[in-house]
């Protein structure tokens, strides 16, 4: 398969020389079963072995995996129907986030995604999934349509950050972020948000204050990248996969500091090894959310995601 | 009020900048970062740090902003005791804390309270960047939005003085998190009716910039601070461009309609007693 990582390499290897002596054993007389059975169950000792224990790097790479399905891979699945609309009605269209309404389980949703690119030519149309203002301006429009027609807001969270550029700081990408934030907690109607990449710092949260906040196992969710982190604490960019330790950007981190509610499990080796069996595990979870949010009333819901935001810290008393 | 107290013309001990390379002795003397005069110490801070040959306006402290925007007396803190936790066990972080506590007498870079403008109750928050910079963890978000809290249930106005480099690091995402937190609180005070101003002063950039430093129901910044998201440096390695040098400045972000006004450090304290004054019989939902 395309694009291995370094540490799955021992897996790959075990996995050609079984297809070598499945083959052999097809295309000769020596039967070779037993021993395709031996290593096959060592095969699967040893996927659980290097899945089972990823370290906080691998997961960055396979969050960054360029295989990783995208958030338009998730609507295709997990939703009937779904209908892009596009723009912000006051800039442009920022094609780095998608937008519109679909079903899911027959009840219209509004659904908002963090957009990365399957190519260079697409990466380059959707800016690496990078937006500008005018992508957050364009997700609060929706998100406010939602509320007015009572559907729920799913949101996926995909993106290396908002995109540091010229026309951005000109456009008020600090004002958009803070906006989205500010309007996010006065929606009444319930906001599941999905971390299914990387959660690049205030560009991944203008679309994460939600009821729900969960990850996918092997995304990540942080202030800075590791890179950046490592530049900024040690002058040495070279660190990250140190950085990527202490400053406590996986899914099990999150669940520890209390910042997100649930670790959606990945197929062994990542979401990309299985579009389908992950969009399942993901519908599972959205089931259960929305089911649980749709009992709350208004004010409930709204004192529910205050409560979960106040409780996010840690700091001591002198 | 402090306008009058500027109109009196002040005679201001100056020395050529020629001599501006020489040492500048340590408590007595202040060279001006924008023109490089040297001033005596004790004639800047009456001056509230704003040169008096080229107005560039220099850093203040929290106490100091403190001292010359609200009434002696009026002035009552909250929450003084809430200080940074190490909650990712971050190598060397509490250790860092401690040295900026001794060093600022600040518990976290803001202070928080209410006081009285010229008469009119507020509760604001004002940042202090001498301490970690001014960036924010959970110590500072949970200061804010209580404040936010505090202001909404006492019906007041919640001012905000803002100086920040961004995110405190050593937090990771929970100093992430303070900005969605402090935008919550920022939400639901307004939908009290309630009246926010934010002062941004310099610099304000990163995660303060991104959240409640940009909702106020007024934005303002002192003349020449540092305003945006993401800092110079990134910006010109990704565009691959030189930033022209007024980048990001207050003026800049005036220009590009991102900021109300840009009001002199020695009007801020008459401008926020009108607009308190203009506000006074408060939102319609109170
Ligand atoms: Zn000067």
């Amino acid at each position: 398969m395309n694009h291995v990582l370094e540490f799955e390499k021992p897996i790959v290897n075990l996995k050609e020389k079984i297809a070598e002596l499945k083959s052999f054993t097809e295309n000769s007389d020596i039967d070779l079963t037993a021993e395709i059975e031996t290593l096959e169950s060592r095969l699967s000792v040893l996927e659980d072995e290097i899945y089972g224990n990823l370290k906080p790097w691998n997961r960055v790479q396979m969050a960054r995996h360029p295989m990783r399905p995208t958030s338009l891979d998730y609507i295709g699945k997990l939703f009937t129907d779904f209908i892009e609309f596009h723009g912000d009605r006051h800039f442009g269209d920022d094609e780095a986030i998608v937008a519109g309404i679909a079903y899911f389980k027959g009840e219209p949703v509004t659904v908002i995604g963090h957009q990365r690119g399957k190519d260079t030519k697409e990466n380059i149309r959707r800016n690496f999934g990078m937006p500008h203002p005018e992508g957050y301006r364009k997700a609060l429009r929706h998100m406010k349509q939602a509320e007015k027609f009572n559907r729920p807001i799913i949101c996926f969270i995909d993106t290396k950050g908002a995109y540091p550029g010229k026309a951005a700081e000109e456009r008020g990408q600090s004002e958009a972020i803070a906006r989205n934030l500010m309007e996010m907690a006065g929606l009444t109607v319930p906001i599941v948000c999905i971390v299914i990449g990387e959660g690049g710092s205030g560009g991944a949260l203008a679309l994460g204050v939600g009821d729900h906040i969960h990850m996918l196992e092997n995304s990540t969710y942080s202030v800075i990248s590791p890179e950046g982190a490592a530049a900024l604490l040690w002058k040495d960019s070279g660190q990250a996969q140190r950085a990527a330790e202490t400053m406590k950007i996986t899914s099990y981190d999150l669940k520890k500091l209390n910042v997100i509610d649930q670790i959606i499990p990945e197929p062994k080796g990542g979401a990309h090894r299985d579009l389908d069996q992950q969009s399942l595990y993901m519908e599972e979870v959205l089931k259960t959310s929305l089911e649980s949010l749709s009992k709350l009333s208004n004010e409930e819901l709204l004192e529910h995601r205050w409560e979960k935001y106040k409780q996010i810290g840690d700091y001591d008393l002198i | 009020m402090l306008k009058d107290l500027f109109s009196k013309r002040r005679k201001y001990a100056s020395i050529p900048s020629e001599q501006s390379k020489m040492d500048v002795p340590e408590g007595l003397m202040q060279k001006c970062n924008g023109c490089n005069k040297i001033y005596y110490r004790k004639e800047m801070k009456k001056s509230l740090y704003v040169c008096p040959n080229c107005g560039h306006h220099h850093s203040m402290t929290a106490w100091e902003r403190i001292d010359c925007l609200f009434d002696e007396g009026s002035f009552q803190e909250w929450d003084k005791g809430i200080t940074s936790g190490n909650p990712l066990g971050f190598p060397e972080y509490e250790a860092k804390i401690a040295k900026d506590r001794e060093k600022t007498e600040l518990n976290e870079g803001v202070v928080t309270g209410k006081g009285m403008i010229d008469g009119i109750s507020t509760a604001f928050a004002v940042m202090d960047s001498t301490f970690r910079m001014g960036s924010m963890g959970s110590a500072m978000g949970e200061k804010i939005a209580r404040a936010i809290e505090n202001a909404k249930e006492e019906s007041l106005p919640f001012i905000i003085f803002t100086a920040s480099g961004g995110a405190r690091m050593q937090e990771g995402v929970l100093s992430l998190m303070q900005m969605a937190k402090t935008s919550i609180a920022i939400k639901r005070f307004s939908d009290k009716g309630g009246l926010m101003i934010s002062v941004m002063t310099h610099p304000t950039t990163g995660g303060v910039s991104a959240s409640f430093a940009s909702i106020g129901d007024y934005n303002f910044a002192e003349p020449g601070a540092l305003i945006g998201f993401a800092g110079r440096r990134i910006i010109e390695q990704t565009i691959r461009e030189k930033l022209p040098d007024d980048f990001q400045t207050a003026e800049f972000q005036l220009k590009h309609g991102q900021l109300d006004k840009v009001i002199h450090r020695h009007d801020m304290k008459t401008t926020l007693f009108k607009l308190l004054e203009m506000h006074q019989n408060g939102g319609d939902k109170k």
